[in-house]
């Protein structure tokens, strides 16, 4: 198990090596120039250029490369070039709003889907099962921005029960965080609730259509008993996979939950980074989200060993 | 591992001081009276003159102040400095600083401090190195007295010393006047109405700023840029709120006090809720549109296939477009904005022609063989997208031959500095707009600029029309500028630089409820005076 887990850590570099690889080139054999952007509409030639030096952008690809790597390998992931802050600074900046609503949105999305999915196995192919699975469609179907304007017109214009937007971090008190993510976390929650319990739903009709589950109702087990300890604990590697995906899709593909919440986090700073060609950001950003899916990845491999037996590593 | 350990670290650091620091203190004291107000763009630099974005300017003037600063009528008044001498060959201009000015760290302001901050944005600003072009020395006098020293009568000093919108030419202290001006200063200690948080600062979300309790307004009332500049809130926080809905919302919801640029098509509901107002913003209309042309690639080399674009142009079709409202808009057939001292619509007869079967009639005429026609359509602006899409109608209706390059409007900003042909990753035309106060007089408006390789994107290139612009800036009366600033329409007209497609306002929204004093002006968004009620 440890020679495994250093292993895979080991495998890491490589794929980090390759993402860096890639986003360096990604970035700048894409159209647009933050030095143009920089000098505005008045700059003649000569003042782009000229900020280009300044930022080192007219270096030959190559040698920028090197140079960004250099800097990498001593732990600095550059500096931004429009706020002139470490990008490490501004990832700590927005790390908790994103560690926060990703958090409430798992919490929403699992607390719900599993036992929805272990309904709607148990009573599969009745009315609560088609209702289930209806509602796990309208999940997938309806988009993040629509249920999120929908939920604060009815909450905060209408009800006035909770804010329109913004994030309040912890230090000002657990009830104000929660306030601000509630909204989030249903809009955002809703879409993997849905993915979740049919995954849920799906792995659990295999289980139950196993001898050793009909032996146990044979043994007159109680019903609940054969379902959440015999049933949903084998059905758990396809679920918990599918959960273990959600958060490292959560970590970085939260952009349209924060821009209409207002949730000033690593989604966001992604997409102003890029919009405003912030290179160091965007690649700093890139390459912590590759290192927290490769660990994610690892971990839920992990995982399997505790939820079945006959996974050995 | 330890390198591996200090990208740790730093995310740690950062995270930590998110925590504990910033967000612990970002909470507003007790009883504060706290401006909350959504903005445009976040706060990106420190350095108001390091670029040209509006929102630089927008905490330049919070945290710095400016030797003058236009009126409601756009006259320059005189703001830091108390007295000022002009010689009589008006090549000699001899200021003296209020009393009492001090920067945030506590030092006083000297013309040591004017003298480098002039320099510095005297090399960024065009309309700066346009005057200090005729600038032969700065002098200090004393600590508060300095004189400017012209080689010509250039006539355009003050305006371009009370110059708004962006690039203002606030005064920072000297150490970081001296900053190279294409590195950015990295402090925000001006001697403005307010002061910058730093450690309160997130890039991309918020940005605070505190009372100057040291600031010392003048006597005059508010007006514009100029007369008194009262900081009467404790605080103010800049919020960037992406999404124009949820920027609607926050304010109807009452969560924000202030919503500086709401999207046109939320106004007609914003101007329905209670105790919300929507007003003007200026007596100048903040934007204006404009289709430029590539001089420098057929068939728009000639002035004939540069005339013939007029025909494609009906204002009215882009402003109902991207405004919507007549309220906000109007049609202004002059190079410099409609409604200012040096407007003139003369030629307006060609230019508000909308013909498109003309267009192409006299684009053939001048030359043109169908070849593909590169426009560089944005895909990301609120204002430019759309304008782009009636453009592009337009001359499609026209039977033109349409190249439409669909790009962001970063590409389109990178794009359009490359002189190559189009087919070669250069660009005939794009659209985009500018501010109103960028275009208050010729000398300004730095898109009237024919100077071949000199000229901004574009390159146009016109003798005459440049030594029109130069002999504006040296005229002795108003009348006599405004006798030139026709000749250079007639010369614009001809020549066409660039193609107006209107100009309008973009109206500010504010709780009524919760705030007063609002200081309506044109180009910019300024914050001193407003007071909390209750």
């Amino acid at each position: 198990m440890g020679a495994y887990i250093v292993r895979r850590l080991l495998a890491t570099f490589p794929v980090m090596a390759v993402v860096a690889v890639f986003v360096f080139l990604l970035l700048r054999l894409a159209p647009g120039d933050p030095a143009a952007l920089i000098a505005g509409d008045d700059a003649t030639s000569a003042d782009i250029d000229a900020i280009r030096a300044k930022l080192g952008l007219d270096l030959p690809i190559w040698e920028q490369f090197v140079l960004w790597i250099a800097d990498i390998l001593r732990g600095d992931l550059g500096v931004s070039i429009f706020s002139n802050l470490p990008v490490t600074v501004l990832i700590g900046q927005r790390l908790e709003p994103t560690l926060m609503l990703m958090l409430a949105t798992l919490f929403v999305a699992v607390t719900l889907a599993i036992p929805l999915g272990v309904l709607a196995a148990w009573k599969a192919r009745t009315a609560i099962d088609r209702i289930v699975m209806v509602f796990s469609v309208l999940g997938f179907a309806v988009p993040v921005f629509l249920a999120g304007y929908v939920l604060i017109y009815v909450f905060s214009i209408q009800l006035r029960w909770l804010p329109v937007q913004g994030y309040r971090p912890l230090a000002q008190g657990l009830w104000p965080c929660l306030q601000g993510l509630i909204l989030p976390a249903i809009a955002l929650g809703t879409t993997y609730m849905a993915l979740i319990a049919r995954i849920t739903r799906a792995s659990m009709l295999e289980v139950l259509a196993q001898d050793y589950i009909r032996t146990a109702n044979a043994k007159g087990l109680a019903t609940r008993r054969v379902l959440l300890l015999h049933a949903l604990k084998n059905a758990s590697v396809p679920i918990v996979t599918v959960i273990g995906i959600g958060i490292a899709l959560l970590i970085s593909g939260v952009v349209i939950t924060e821009t209409v919440f207002n949730i000033p986090g690593l989604g966001r700073l992604t997409v102003d980074a890029v919009l405003k060609r912030d290179y160091p950001i965007v690649q700093g950003l890139i390459l912590v989200f590759a290192g927290v899916k490769v660990l994610i990845n690892l971990m839920i491999d992990l995982s399997y060993v505790f939820l079945d037996p006959r996974i050995r590593y | 591992m330890g390198r591996t350990k200090s990208v740790f670290r730093g995310v740690l650091l950062g995270s930590v001081s998110a925590l504990f620091l910033v967000h612990a203190a970002a909470t507003p004291a007790s009883g504060e009276s706290v401006l909350r107000a959504s903005m445009h763009a976040d706060v990106r630099t420190l350095d108001p003159h390091w670029t040209t974005q509006t929102i630089a300017g927008i905490h330049g003037m919070l945290v710095y102040d400016t030797l003058f600063g236009v009126d409601d009528e756009l006259v320059p008044k005189p703001q830091m400095v108390g007295d000022y001498k002009i010689s009589d060959d008006r090549k000699t201009y001899t200021f003296t600083l209020r009393e009492g000015l001090k920067f945030h760290d506590g030092t006083p302001v000297t013309t040591n401090d004017v003298i480098a901050s002039l320099k510095r944005w005297g090399a960024k600003d065009q309309a700066a190195r346009a005057m200090m072009g005729y600038v032969s020395a700065l002098e200090k006098v004393d600590e508060r007295t300095f004189r400017m020293v012209l080689t010509e009568p250039y006539g355009l000093v003050l305006d371009t010393l009370g110059k708004t919108g962006t690039m203002v030419p606030i005064i920072m202290r000297e150490k970081d006047a001296k900053t190279e001006g294409n590195a950015q200063v990295t402090e925000a200690i001006g001697s403005g109405p307010f002061r910058m948080l730093k450690e309160q600062w997130v890039p991309g979300s918020k940005t605070v700023y505190v009372k100057n309790a040291d600031y010392v307004p003048r006597k005059e009332a508010p007006s514009g840029f100029s007369g008194a500049k009262v900081p009467r809130v404790d605080r103010i926080e800049l919020l960037w709120i992406a999404d124009a809905q949820t920027r609607m919302q926050a304010l109807i919801a009452g969560e924000i006090d202030f919503l500086e640029q709401p999207s046109v098509d939320f106004v007609p509901i914003l101007e329905q809720t209670p105790n919300v107002k929507v007003i003007r913003t200026g007596s100048v209309d903040s934007h204006w549109g404009t289709i430029r042309i590539n001089h420098l690639h057929p068939p728009f080399d000639k002035p004939e296939a540069r005339q013939a674009l007029y025909h494609l142009v009906k204002q009215e079709d882009f402003l109902q477009t991207i405004v919507g409202n007549p309220q906000y808009y109007r049609v202004c057939y002059s190079f410099i904005t409609c409604g200012t001292a040096y407007a003139d619509e003369t030629g307006k007869e060609q230019v508000g022609d909308y013909n498109p079967k003309k267009a192409l009639e006299k684009l053939k005429a001048a030359g043109y063989k169908n070849e593909p026609i590169s426009v560089l359509a944005a895909t990301d602006h609120h204002t430019i997208t759309p304008a782009s899409q009636v453009l592009l109608a337009s001359m499609r209706a026209a039977g033109i031959n349409v190249d439409a390059v669909s790009i962001d409007w970063g590409s389109v900003v990178a794009r359009r500095a490359k002189r190559e042909k189009p087919e070669a990753g250069g660009w005939n035309i794009f659209v985009t707009t500018s501010s109103g106060v960028s275009s208050l007089n010729p000398a300004l408006n730095t898109w009237l600029g024919a100077g071949c390789e000199k000229a901004n994107v574009g390159w146009p290139c016109d003798e005459e029309l440049d030594r029109l612009r130069a002999q504006f800036a040296f005229a002795g009366s108003v009348e006599e500028r405004k006798q030139i600033a026709r000749k250079i329409q007639e010369r614009a007209v001809h020549v066409v630089p660039y193609i107006i497609f209107g100009q309008w306002t973009q109206p500010l929204a504010y709780r009524s409820d919760k705030i007063d004093g609002i200081v309506p002006v044109t180009g910019t968004t300024v914050f001193w005076n407003i007071a909390k009620k209750g």
